[in-house]
């Protein structure tokens, strides 16, 4: 019977990609683990690490990656959350704002960083306004190692420009999913948009939102490019001192100890949202 | 043109049996419907036949070729599906030649098919738009025009009529039955609405749980259900059931119906004998019960609930004793609810069932 | 719902449009400022105040970059990457797509899962281990070696963006083609094809932006043949303001363009939030 046969065919289509991500995927991680807790000798060791959290940026690139993500986050969550809700009333051009919403997408995180370095570089167009405007006399450094707040405050600014869109967009999916009746149903029983967006919309959306925030959150940890055009090494984060370690410093060891590190974080920070934004089977059985 | 043999057909999809050792033989031209509630196997059976699916045991023969180890291209099938599955990419010309084109005919072949087979479902019109430009109940015809032209041994339809509003399944239904008249195909047609398969069948394979119950001519099945299952499935509204219990004594044999009882036609009353003491189900289709002002032999006492004018009858809903019937009355027939009235039983049209196992009496 | 005539409606609507513009304006800003930086005189970049509006409008700036020795090869590393990109995940990954959309078998919701876990590690621990294996592989500093992690990153998105587009063509269809005589493989060409390319090329414009914009493994793993990315990255401290500037527009308009063609999908970029 040709039963054999079919019943291997999902898998023989399947395997060049699990091949592939096996190899270029799955391996390298075991290497990375590797090159950060193997001794030349073959032995397992902690040397890398500890010469990793004995540098003396290890503490800054810890405190602003998680602070990066502290005002990054809950920022764009918000920020996407109501473009989402803007482009969901399905207003006339909303067709036009959605893409102009999501031309982010598109943008890498370096021409991001580049377009944002325009505006807050010394001589740039914000210090320009804020001076034609008569607020400003000098220029304000924005972007001044003496101005740590402000050069912060800039890397904020432009990650939150650049990564909204991909929120938005998961958010937006997930509005379209929830049927019209529930928003019906809610204006009948006499809540007002706010009410019905707190009580009815947001709950409806914690599957999405939930998503959203794990693939920010992972990559918040990886903000990299961002950080280097803006802020140079002024402001490390983790993402910045693996390469730095790698290419500058020539040391692929500690290089892979901080990768390890950022990697333990995303896994932890996944566990942590689905944990606590748990949708409860009983409220999943509405799809 | 072929007949059809089903050999022990089992199919099991995880822990659902679908086809549950299905034998069944269809002749060459007959138009065969395969009728049940949604999950009795049909669609299963169907499938394994158009090679859709693989049967788990059994053979399927197609005139006298063992098709079971066959691709569908390679068994001469030709299908309608239930979606209609028209390809919204081609015209409706390009659908309706998809099959012929397959065969690699002349342009000049593959046309004159196409418009022949237009013609007969009034398509003729339509050849160069989109499906998303026809109606529902155009694109089914593309569907069916594209099936005929094959000229295939065997035409297989699931459920075809079932996504049209109600008109025009009517419409189609006749115009079904009339298409086989015309191109007298060996068909295979399944669907759960037992109107459409009193109408267009030769026979009804009547299908539960996996298996068929009973095979036969539609009006057979009708009036000789085989089982309670048959009698309530077919028929609308659908046959009434009430509750007995056999009783013999001198006067022969009877069952007690609440406080009346129920003489049984000298033909089953042997049959029933056999199960005197025992409880039975008394089955009467809604049009064969009548309403006397007086109480005869044969009538037990009932209370009108709803009456429903239908137009063509009136539907009633009466109760007897614990249970409840529905009852067809002539349109002017003179009744309200509240009424007490007698239901009379023509012992001829009782169709007897044994309350255990559902089975008839005969 | 409102009578068009109430107050509430009027500025509940313009709250709306007013928002909208907002934050239209918002995302737009930035890159007409960019714009404008990249097309003014190099004088231009350190003046200030700056001037609001294209006053000055030259090419100084970008022909500075373009005519940059590295550049136009860069850009065209970067062009040839992002298409073995597409090529190479296309070819592998949406025969998964197919597979995971038609199918039931064992291990599949493991499957789906791992590409979905796959899709999160950072680039930093995949892209170091294969800089140091590309090394001994002779892979380093090639369009190949960056084309190859490019590939594996984007492969997780391909299958699962090209499974839902495969879901998206009804199964009917294809067993309709072959009870008409295809074979399976005929059946895909003639009907699912057809019916799965408008999505099958979003899925490869966005597999061409995600090429196009990495930066870090497009960094770490070239030094002479470096892509647009690597290429102003490694550039950023050595090179005047004004190249940035020009770099930053380049690397940015694609995106205008490709964002544009794909509009239609934005929404089902990431696969499995709501099935």
């Amino acid at each position: 019977m040709r039963t054999k046969l079919e019943s291997a065919l999902p898998y023989s289509l399947l395997a060049p990609t699990l091949i592939f991500v096996t190899l270029l995927i799955v391996v390298p991680i075991f290497q990375a683990f590797l090159l950060a807790f193997q001794a030349p000798d073959g032995s397992f060791t902690l040397e890398y690490f500890q010469k990793m959290a004995n540098d003396t940026s290890f503490r800054d690139s810890l405190k602003f990656t998680f602070l990066l993500l502290l005002f990054i986050v809950p920022a764009q969550a918000v920020l996407a959350l109501v473009m989402a809700l803007l482009i969901h009333t399905r207003f006339r051009g909303h067709t036009i704002f959605l893409y102009i919403f999501a031309i982010p997408l598109g943008i890498s995180d370096l021409a991001a960083g580049i377009a944002w370095l325009s505006i807050f570089t010394e001589r740039g167009y914000l210090n320009s306004i804020l001076s034609q405007l008569g607020i400003l006399e000098t220029p304000f450094l924005f972007l001044s190692y003496q101005n740590l707040p402000a050069v912060f405050g800039t890397i904020v600014v432009a990650e939150s420009w650049r990564a909204t869109a991909i929120v938005m967009t998961i958010l937006l999916a997930g509005l379209q999913v929830i049927p019209r009746d529930y928003f019906e149903a809610a204006d009948v029983f006499g809540a007002n948009t706010l009410k019905r967006t707190l009580y009815v919309v947001l709950p409806l959306l914690r599957p999405s939102l939930q998503a959203a925030l794990i693939i920010r959150t992972i990559f918040a940890f990886q903000t990299f490019s961002v950080v280097l055009v803006l802020a140079g090494r002024v402001i490390p984060v983790l993402a910045g001192e693996s390469y730095t370690w790698y290419v500058t410093n020539r040391n692929p060891n500690i290089a892979a100890a901080y990768a390890v590190l950022v990697l333990i974080f995303t896994v932890a920070a996944t566990w942590f949202y689905l944990k606590f934004l748990q949708t409860s089977t009983a409220e999943a059985g509405y799809d | 043109m072929a007949g059809i043999r089903f050999q022990s057909i089992r199919k099991v999809f995880g822990k659902t049996i679908a086809a549950n050792d299905v034998s069944l033989e269809i002749e060459d031209g007959e138009f065969m419907v395969l009728l049940g509630p949604s999950g009795c196997g049909k669609t299963t059976l169907l499938r394994c036949l158009a090679g859709l699916e693989h049967v788990d045991a059994g053979r399927v023969f197609i005139g006298d070729r063992d098709v079971t180890d066959l691709a569908p291209r390679d068994r001469k099938i030709a299908m309608v599906f239930q979606s209609y599955a028209v390809f919204p990419h081609l015209t409706v010309f390009d659908n309706i030649a998809f099959g012929l084109k397959m065969q690699g005919r002349s342009r000049e072949d593959v046309k004159r098919r196409v418009e022949r087979g237009a013609e007969l479902l009034q398509l003729s019109d339509y050849l160069a738009r989109y499906p998303a430009q026809l109606s529902g109940g155009q694109r089914q015809r593309v569907a069916v025009a594209r099936a005929i032209v094959m000229q295939a041994a065997v035409l297989l339809m699931d459920e075809p009529l079932s996504n049209l509003d109600a008109l025009l399944r009517l419409q189609m239904r006749a115009e079904l039955k009339r298409l086989h008249s015309e191109i007298k195909a060996t068909t295979i047609y399944v669907t759960h609405d037992q109107v459409e398969a009193l109408s267009l069948g030769d026979r009804i394979a009547v299908m539960q749980n996996g298996r068929i119950v009973q095979c036969d001519a539609p009006m057979n099945i009708y009036d000789y259900p085989a089982n309670t299952f048959v009698g309530g499935f077919i028929g609308s509204p659908p046959m009434n059931f009430l509750k007995g219990v056999v009783q013999t004594n001198g006067a022969g044999t009877s069952v007690n119906v609440g406080e009346s009882h129920i003489v049984p036609s000298a033909m089953v009353a042997p049959a029933l004998a056999a199960k005197t003491g025992q409880p039975i189900l008394l089955g009467m289709r809604p049009e064969n019960l009548a309403l006397t002002p007086t109480q005869l032999p044969n009538t037990l006492r009932a209370h009108v609930l709803v009456v429903e004018p239908l137009g063509s009858h009136k539907l009633l809903t009466m109760q007897v004793g614990a249970e409840f019937a529905k009852v067809s009355v002539p349109p002017d027939q003179r009744v309200e609810p509240e009424d007490d009235v007698w239901l009379h039983f023509d012992a001829d049209k009782i169709r007897w069932m044994d309350a255990a196992n559902g089975e008839a009496i005969r | 719902m409102r009578s068009s005539h109430s107050r509430r409606y009027i500025s509940s609507r313009v709250l709306l449009y007013g928002s909208a513009i907002v934050l239209a304006l918002w995302t737009l800003v930035p890159l007409y400022l960019v714009a404008l930086a990249a097309f003014s005189t190099k004088q231009a970049t350190f003046q200030w105040p700056k001037p609001l509006l294209p006053t000055d409008f030259s090419t100084e700036t970008m022909e500075f970059f373009v005519n940059t020795r590295g550049v136009l090869g860069s850009v065209g590393n970067s062009v040839i990457v992002a298409l073995l990109t597409i090529v190479a995940s296309l070819v592998i990954g949406a025969p998964g797509g197919y597979a995971l959309a038609r199918f039931r078998f064992r291990g599949k919701d493991t499957v789906s899962l791992g590409l979905l876990i796959s899709k999160m590690f950072p680039t930093a621990i995949l892209s170091i281990p294969l800089a140091v294996a590309f090394i001994q592989l002779d892979l380093y500093d090639t369009i190949w070696g960056v084309a190859l992690i490019h590939t594996a990153m984007a492969l997780p998105f391909v299958v699962i963006i090209t499974s839902g587009i495969f879901v998206g063509v009804p199964r009917d269809l294809e067993e309709a083609a072959q009870t008409l005589g295809c074979n399976r493989v005929q059946a895909f060409l003639r009907v699912v094809m057809p019916l799965a390319l408008p999505g099958l090329a979003a899925a490869a414009i966005f597999t061409f932006v995600i090429s196009w914009n990495e930066v870090f493994a497009a960094t770490i793993l070239t030094l002479r043949n470096r892509t647009l990315p690597a290429q102003v990255l490694s550039s950023l401290n050595d090179s005047p303001l004004y190249y940035r500037y020009a770099g930053g527009f380049f690397m940015i308009v694609p995106a205008l363009i490709f964002i544009f063609l794909i509009r239609k999908y934005l929404l089902n970029l990431w696969g499995g939030v709501s099935k």
